[in-house]
C-alpha cells in the first residue's frame, strides 16, 4: 500500500468504519448510562429562579466564585485547548468541505493563518496541561492510563494536521493519512475512553442543576 | 442482618442510577474538587480529593454497568472490589467528608461529588465499613429515641426549667397545634436556651405550637451512616407524630442535617410526599419577620460573624433569611470570606463530628475556619446549628481561640420585649 492508497483507504473505508463505531458507539453508551434512570424525588421542592438542570449546564462553564486563583493553569488551560480545538475542528475551511460531502451542511470558515496560529496555541495548552498533570500531585496522583490515553489521542491529529499544512517532516499525502487515521482513531475511541465526557458533561450538570435545583439551590 | 462484603456491593450496585453513572464518565481528573475539600486544602494529602473518595463506588460500577469494564472483569482485567479495600476507605467516605458539598458547587463538569459519597455510605455501612461512632449514635436513636441516648424525661425535666424561668408553658402532645417543634439532642443537653428562645417568639407571634412526647429527636444518624432502613424508621416517628397531633408545620432546629434529613430526605425514606410542611427554624423566623410577627428590641455592639451551616445554606437553599434576622439585631455584623453560598464547613458535619478517631483530621481541617474567622476577627460568632457550635467550640479551644458561640434563634430572642401584661 502506498501513501495514496493508505490516504484513500482512510478518506473511505476508513471513515465510514469510524464514524459508524461512533455514531453507534455514542448510542449504546448513552442508553447504557441514561437507561439506569433515577428515583422521582417526594420532597416538596422550593422554586427559584435560576436553580434547574438548564441553568447549571452554562453557569458551570464558568469558575464559582474563588475557584479560579486556586487552579488558573486548569481553567486557563481548559478554555484555551477546548475553544481552541473547537475552533480548528469546526472553522477549519478543508474541515467544512469534509463535512458538506458527508452531511451537505456547510458554514464559513476562518482564514488558514488563523486556523494555524490557534492550534499552535491549542497545542501549547495542551503541552502545559500535560505538564501540570505531571506536576500537581493531586492530578498526578488521580491519573491513570486513561489520562495519559486521551491527551495522546487528542494531540496526535492537532500535531499531525498541523504538520501536514506545513509539509513537514514526511511527505504531504503519508502526513495526512495520519492525520486523519488519528483522527478516525479518536473518533473510535471517543464513546468508551474519558473523552465520552464531551456528552456526560451535559448530563451531569443537568442533574447536579435539576437535583440541587429542587430544593432552591442555583449550584 | 449482618453486614457483609457481599451485602455491601449489593446495596452498592442498587445504589448507582444515572446521576452517578453519567458523574463517573465525566470526570476528567482535573483535582478542582480538591481545592474545594477542606481536608484536602489543609492536609495537602491528595487522597483527600472528593472524587477519589468513590473509588471503590466507580470500579464497581464500571465492572457492573459497563460492556467494556463487564469484558474486563470476564477475563480478569480488572480488580474486584475486596473488604480489606472498603475497609480502607472507611476513613475517606466518613472521617474525612462532611457531606458539605463544595466539591458539589465547584466541579467544572458539574458532578455532585456529595451526592455520590451519600450513596456511596449505603454500601459501606451495610458492608460493615462505619465507624463506631456512628454505629452506636444510630442505635440509640432507633432504640432509646435519640443518638445520645435521651429520653423523655430529660426533655421533660428541660420544659419544667424554660417554664420556671420564663413563666410559660411548653405545650406537649397539643393536638392541633399549627407547629410541632423538633429538638437536636444536643440541644437538649447543651444549649437549652433554644426551647426558651422558641416559647418566646411563638408567645410573641400568636402561634400555636407543640413538642411531642413521641418524636422530640430531629437528628437522623441513620442517615448520616448511611442506612436507609434505620433513618426511615427515625424519620418515620417525625411523620407520625406529625400526623397525630395534625399540625401545618413541622420545624427542623438548629441543626443542618437534621433539616436534610427531615427537609429532602424524609418523604424519599418513607415513600411517600409529606401532608405537612418542614422548615428549618431560620425559615420560620423569616416568615414571622416579613408577616410582621416578629419584634425586636434593643441591637448587639460587639462585632459579629455568621458561620452558615452547609446543609441549611450551601444544600439547602436557605442563605437571605438569617442575614435578613441578623439586621434586625446587630449593628457591627461582618461577613467571613466566603461566607453564604461557599461558605466552609465546620468540619464536623455529615455525622463526621461523632467519629473518635477522626478528631485529629477534625482538628487539622478547622484551620480553614480559624483563618476565615482571622480574616474578620469578630467578638462573636453567630450561627444555626447546634452541631456546627459544639465542632466549632472544639476547634477553638484546640486553637486557644476565645470565641464565645452564639446561636441565632436564641438571639433573636433575648430582642424579644416582655409582653407588658406578663407577671
Ligand atoms: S472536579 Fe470534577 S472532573 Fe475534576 S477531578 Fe473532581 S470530580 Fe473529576
Ligand atoms: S462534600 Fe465537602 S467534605 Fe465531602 S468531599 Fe466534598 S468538599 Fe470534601
Amino acid at each position: 500500500m502506498d501513501h495514496l492508497q493508505l490516504l484513500t483507504w482512510a478518506r473511505g473505508p476508513g471513515l465510514d468504519l469510524s464514524l459508524g463505531v461512533l455514531v453507534l458507539g455514542v448510542i449504546w453508551r448513552l442508553i447504557e448510562i441514561y437507561g439506569l434512570g433515577r428515583k422521582q424525588d417526594l420532597s416538596a421542592p422550593r422554586d427559584v429562579a435560576g436553580a434547574s438542570g438548564w441553568n447549571t449546564i452554562i453557569r458551570r462553564s464558568v469558575p464559582p466564585p474563588g475557584m479560579f486563583k486556586t487552579s488558573p493553569v486548569s481553567y486557563m488551560g481548559g478554555y484555551i485547548f477546548h475553544i481552541g480545538l473547537a475552533i480548528v475542528v469546526f472553522l477549519f475551511a478543508p474541515h467544512i468541505k469534509l463535512v458538506q460531502g458527508v452531511l451537505g451542511l456547510a458554514w464559513p470558515g476562518l482564514p488558514s493563518q488563523m486556523v494555524d496560529f490557534v492550534t499552535v496555541v491549542t497545542m501549547a495548552a495542551m503541552i502545559v496541561v500535560l505538564f501540570d498533570r505531571i506536576n500537581k500531585p493531586v492530578k498526578r496522583y488521580l491519573s491513570t492510563f486513561g489520562d495519559w490515553f486521551t491527551w495522546a489521542l487528542t494531540f496526535i491529529p492537532l500535531l499531525s494536521g498541523w504538520m501536514a499544512v506545513h509539509h513537514l517532516l514526511v511527505p504531504y499525502t503519508l502526513m495526512l493519512a495520519i492525520h486523519i487515521l488519528s483522527v478516525e482513531l479518536l473518533l473510535i475511541c471517543l464513546p468508551f475512553t474519558k473523552l465520552f465526557h464531551a456528552f456526560t458533561v451535559f448530563g451531569s450538570r443537568w442533574y447536579n442543576g435539576a437535583i440541587n435545583g429542587h430544593k432552591g439551590v442555583p449550584v | 442482618m449482618s453486614a457483609s462484603l457481599e451485602k455491601g456491593v449489593r446495596v452498592l450496585k442498587e445504589m448507582i442510577d444515572a446521576p452517578i453513572a453519567s458523574y463517573f464518565n465525566s470526570c476528567v481528573h482535573c483535582g478542582i474538587c480538591a481545592e474545594a475539600c477542606l481536608f484536602y486544602t489543609e492536609t495537602g494529602n491528595p487522597k483527600y480529593t472528593p472524587i477519589h473518595k468513590l473509588e471503590p463506588m466507580r470500579r464497581l460500577y464500571e465492572q457492573e454497568y459497563t460492556f467494556l469494564g463487564r469484558l474486563a472483569k470476564m477475563v480478569g482485567l480488572s480488580k474486584p472490589v475486596t473488604d480489606a479495600e472498603l475497609g480502607e476507605w472507611q476513613e475517606l467516605v466518613y472521617n474525612s467528608c462532611t457531606l458539605c458539598g463544595r466539591c458539589s458547587a465547584v466541579c467544572p463538569v458539574g458532578n455532585d461529588i456529595a451526592y455520590m459519597v451519600r450513596k456511596m455510605r449505603e454500601g459501606m455501612s451495610a458492608s460493615g465499613h462505619s465507624p463506631d461512632g456512628l454505629k452506636g449514635a444510630v442505635t440509640r436513636t432507633v432504640n432509646i429515641g435519640s443518638p445520645m441516648g435521651i429520653k423523655l424525661p430529660a426533655v421533660k425535666a428541660q420544659m419544667k426549667h424554660v417554664e420556671a424561668d420564663y413563666g410559660m408553658t411548653i405545650p406537649l402532645d397539643m393536638e392541633g397545634a399549627e407547629y410541632l417543634v423538633m429538638l437536636s439532642s444536643m440541644e437538649i443537653i447543651n444549649f437549652p436556651e433554644y426551647l426558651g428562645a422558641i416559647a418566646k417568639i411563638m408567645r410573641q407571634a400568636g402561634k400555636t405550637w407543640t413538642l411531642c412526647s413521641e418524636a422530640f429527636e430531629a437528628t437522623n444518624a441513620g442517615m448520616q451512616i448511611g442506612n436507609s432502613d434505620l433513618a426511615r424508621v427515625i424519620v418515620k416517628r417525625i411523620v407520625d407524630g406529625a400526623e397525630k397531633l395534625k399540625v401545618k408545620t413541622v420545624i427542623s432546629p438548629e441543626c443542618g442535617h437534621a433539616y436534610t434529613a427531615l427537609r429532602w430526605e424524609g418523604a424519599n425514606l418513607v415513600g411517600k410526599p409529606f401532608s405537612f410542611k418542614v422548615q428549618h427554624i431560620v425559615e420560620v423566623l423569616e416568615e414571622f419577620r416579613l408577616a410582621g410577627l416578629l419584634k425586636t428590641e434593643g441591637m448587639e455592639t460587639d462585632r459579629l460573624t455568621f458561620h452558615d451551616p452547609c446543609q441549611l445554606a450551601r444544600r439547602g437553599g436557605v442563605i437571605e433569611p438569617q442575614r435578613n434576622l441578623l439586621k434586625m439585631v446587630a449593628k457591627d455584623f461582618h461577613e467571613m470570606p466566603d461566607a453564604g453560598f461557599m461558605n466552609w464547613c465546620c468540619g464536623g458535619g455529615g455525622g463526621a463530628s461523632a467519629i473518635e478517631e477522626g478528631e485529629e483530621l477534625r482538628l487539622e481541617a478547622f484551620k480553614r475556619k480559624k483563618s476565615q474567622l482571622d480574616a474578620v476577627k469578630p467578638k462573636r460568632l453567630v450561627t444555626a446549628c447546634a452541631n456546627c457550635r459544639i465542632v466549632m467550640e472544639e476547634g477553638l479551644e484546640h486553637y486557644q481561640m476565645n470565641l464565645p458561640i452564639v446561636g441565632l434563634t436564641e438571639m433573636i430572642a433575648e430582642h424579644i420585649p416582655d409582653p407588658v401584661d406578663s407577671k
